[in-house]
């Protein structure tokens, strides 16, 4: 019966101290990354692992199964929450263009149909247009257009 | 929506909203951390206010549950998960610091709300990706990745995330929409299968 604690004591202190090292890094990532979009995935990944981690080392520990439901929950809303944040977060980064562009090997996003050349009002007010003088005739063009002529104007 | 008589739009809402409850139900009685009937009456009264009071759009068509399909999505899930969170943490901490990233645009097959849902989660959490946007009517989704050396890493993430697609349908999909797996993305008929509100 002792053994049997022993053994569980040393898992659990394993994986408590893998789930905080899971953590760390994240933390690391969001200073050592380049821009908001790589530093999303720091913040989900590792993060996430390191909670379920630490989560599964204290239901070994603990004593009593309404500490362990709880501790389930957490870990459910995590693997829900985060996703949806970090989406959020990369999504807003994306449109306002705080993207480091010289780290991309390709960006589909720009390629083809959807370019974002025209202000849509969505870039952080100084940014400048990447292609002026195409912005300010495609901003005209829309303004003349009758009604939605663009067809992203109306998202 | 269209208008319907009273009584059997609330059949129909509340057929729709019945996960939703016993899910909150559920979780109600985890935070108690106790089993009681009070805690149980309690929890259904919660979850109607909650329900009523803040209504969300139903989700349309439901689950179809695949124990097989399931089991496969699970493990391939924890074990892209364990993967991904190492590759990330060891990026962070290694000296040379992070590889070049890329942001590509997937066509999927599938067209259900509550898939697409369940894929775009299911991808932010594992393989190395972050779902930027997602365009619904044409069933894209615009992806960051890590780690991309070439182009040849980026076809192998497309075809990742495809695969990632697939085990989801296969888990949660009608017959519909797993037999549209088979078709090509781009050329998937749309109206049969199509579960939008």
């Amino acid at each position: 019966m002792n053994e049997i604690a022993t053994v569980r004591d040393v898992v659990a202190i394993v994986l408590v101290l893998a789930g905080a090292f899971l953590c760390l890094t994240a933390g690391l990532g969001l200073l050592r990354f380049h821009d908001v979009l790589t530093r999303m995935h720091a913040g989900t990944k590792p993060q996430v692992l390191g909670i379920l981690l630490i989560m599964v080392a204290g239901a070994i520990r603990l004593q009593g199964w309404s500490a362990i439901w709880m501790l389930l929950l957490v870990a459910a809303f995590q693997m829900l929450t985060a996703p949806v944040s970090a989406h959020m977060i990369s999504r807003v980064a994306y449109r306002r263009r705080h993207v480091r562009r010289d780290l991309l090997l390709v960006d589909e996003i720009r390629s083809g149909e959807s370019v974002d050349r025209v202000y849509r009002g969505d870039e952080p007010a100084d940014a400048p247009p990447e292609q002026p003088a195409a912005s300010l005739r495609a901003s005209r063009r829309e303004d003349q257009a009758p009604s939605g002529g663009s067809p992203r104007a109306g998202e | 929506m269209t208008v319907e008589p009273a009584r059997s739009a609330l059949g129909h809402q509340l057929r729709h909203q019945l996960p939703l409850l016993v899910w909150l139900v559920l979780v109600w009685n985890l935070l108690w951390g106790t089993w009681s009937w009070a805690n149980l009456l309690s929890g259904i009264v919660v979850a109607l206010a909650v329900t009523l009071l803040l209504p969300l759009p139903p989700v349309v068509g439901g689950t179809h549950l695949h124990p097989v399909g399931l089991v496969v999505f699970l493990g391939y899930f924890f074990l892209d998960l364990v993967r991904s969170a190492a590759l990330v943490a060891w990026q962070t901490i290694r000296p040379g610091g992070i590889g070049r990233s890329a942001i590509i645009r997937v066509q999927l097959r599938t067209d259900s709300d509550l898939l697409l849902t369940i894929v775009a989660e299911s991808l932010t959490l594992v393989p190395g990706s972050v779902v930027i946007d997602m365009d619904r009517e044409r069933r894209t989704l615009s992806i960051h990745v890590l780690h991309v050396r070439n182009l040849e890493d980026v076809e192998r993430r497309r075809a990742a995330v495809l695969a990632e697609e697939e085990r989801v349908v296969r888990a949660f999909g009608s017959a519909d929409e797993i037999a549209a797996l088979a078709h090509a993305p781009g050329e998937a008929p749309t109206g049969t299968g199509r579960r939008t509100p």
